[in-house]
């Protein structure tokens, strides 16, 4: 009997990185900001992540990295979110990723960085304000 | 997308149209009615399987092995995975998938994860109206997995044919759980991590509460036919796939079991279930907005607040003139 809609948020994390208890806190701030906030788990593929991500009609896309392997990654998941279709997924980045690379991936469609220690309101505020706003 | 395509896109199977119809059912009333109404005359062919049971007890990677003997078997499958929603953040943490990874670029396999949002019993409507979009898109069989907190195992057993109920010991609650009088809706009863010692003890505990209710039922005189399908306990080691064959033979038999009839009877008792609902669901919105709208509505409040008059007789004295 609800209307209300939720933001349906997806973290992800792709590569050989076994180390996911940043992935974990970002997911669990953004539950309690009432968001429903779907976890994979560790050693994604690319065509994993994007087939999850239209599968759960997602709104946001988070990549966690850690292993310093966004340039491997990150451009192969925009290629596909592209291929399919899913233009208006607000896909946004977080962990060990270099400033020097940010200005590259904001080109190929990722919204935003957020390096570690980024505050987790901070995340949180950005999700809120950006998310695409479909429907009612 | 218009409606008219998303449900065209379903019929054929097309997975962006599927996820789509899902996410209109959970947010979006009156634009699901209208969708459902063109869905729900094509559903009917899947195999609807609940499976429910207590948190640890491994429901998520069963599920996840028995997907893949399905899709050995040529089947496709759906898979609801329910989690509930914080009551206080309405968030939800759905981290069913992670158990599933291997399923997600399987084209014979379609995952959706749901939370409870506001129906703490664990089968809201959208869960319903997913499993019918699933059904409509072509899945065989239609996996159901439910948090397993009480009231959701009496929910799963309207939406599902055959309900399975995965135990596994170590967790302690297993017994109440039996002795709750959950065994009456289970049709199969799973021991998972079956490679624990005691887990025998666990298939022993079920034996008996099961003997004890045919006792019961002999004694009031209940006809044979009722309890015809004795429900069997599968011993399962989900990590490695152990047992999941066995159990999939079994859901198949308790298919052709109902087959026989008591499909039909399942059937209407939903149906009924379903349009009762609806029926119920459209008189109060209507008639507590036409109720809402009117002046008396604010002076019975008043009077209700002021010890006055008590809220059934209010609601007597609001309703004298609709209901004649």
């Amino acid at each position: 009997m609800s209307g209300e809609r939720k933001i349906r948020v997806l973290i992800a994390k792709p590569g050989l990185n076994s180390h996911d208890r940043g992935a974990k806190v970002v997911a669990r701030a953004l539950r309690d900001a009432g968001m429903e906030v779907i976890y994979t788990g560790l050693r994604q593929t690319p065509e994993q992540i994007v087939e999850t991500a239209i599968q759960e009609d997602v709104d946001v896309i988070g990549i966690s990295l850690l292993s310093g392997a966004h340039m491997a990654h990150i451009p192969r998941i925009m290629q596909l979110l592209k291929e399919k279709g899913l233009t208006d997924v607000l896909v946004i980045a977080g962990g060990t990723i270099p400033e020097e690379d940010i200005p590259k991936l904001k080109e190929i469609g990722v919204k935003e960085v957020f390096p570690p220690g980024t505050p987790l309101e901070k995340i949180v505020k950005f999700v809120l304000e950006n998310a695409p706003k479909r429907g009612k | 997308m218009s409606l008219e395509e998303i449900a065209k896109g379903v019929l054929t199977g097309d997975k962006r149209c599927i996820a789509r119809a899902i996410t209109i059912a959970e947010n979006s009333p009156e634009e699901a009615q209208k969708l459902l109404s063109i869905i729900f005359l094509h559903t009917g062919r899947a195999h609807i399987v609940g499976v429910t049971g207590a948190a640890g007890s491994g429901k998520s990677t069963l599920i996840s092995k028995m997907a893949r003997e399905y899709r050995q078997r040529g089947r496709t499958v759906g898979i609801v995975a329910v989690d509930p929603s914080s009551p206080f953040t309405g968030g939800a943490f759905l981290g069913d998938r992670i158990r599933m990874q291997e399923l997600a670029t399987d084209e014979g396999v379609f995952i959706r994860s749901m939370a409870t949002r506001n129906n703490p019993g664990g089968i809201a409507k959208a869960t319903r109206d997913a499993v019918k979009i699933l059904d409509a898109s072509g899945k065989d069989v239609i996996i159901v997995e439910t948090v397993g907190a009480g009231q959701s195992e009496v929910e799963i057993a309207k939406v599902a044919y055959t309900v399975v109920l995965v135990l596994a010991p170590g967790l302690g609650d297993e017994i109440q759980a039996i002795k709750a009088g959950i065994t009456e809706i289970a049709d199969i009863f799973v021991v998972n991590k079956a490679d624990r010692g005691d887990a025998d003890r666990v298939v022993m505990d079920i034996r008996s509460v099961l003997l004890l209710e045919d006792e019961m039922l002999a004694l009031q005189g209940e006809k044979k036919e009722e309890r015809a399908w004795r429900p069997p306990i599968i011993k399962t080691i989900a990590l490695t796939g152990e047992g999941v064959p066995q159990l999939i033979e079994k859901i198949e038999e308790h298919r052709q079991y109902l087959q026989k009839g008591l499909i039909t009877k399942k059937s209407l008792e939903s149906a009924e279930a379903e349009l009762i609902e609806a029926i119920r669901d459209k008189i109060t919105r209507s008639i507590i907005k036409r109720l809402k709208q009117e002046k008396r509505f604010e002076e019975v409040l008043m009077r209700i607040v002021k010890r006055e008059l008590d809220p059934a007789s209010a609601a007597d004295e609001l309703l004298s003139q609709i209901l004649r």
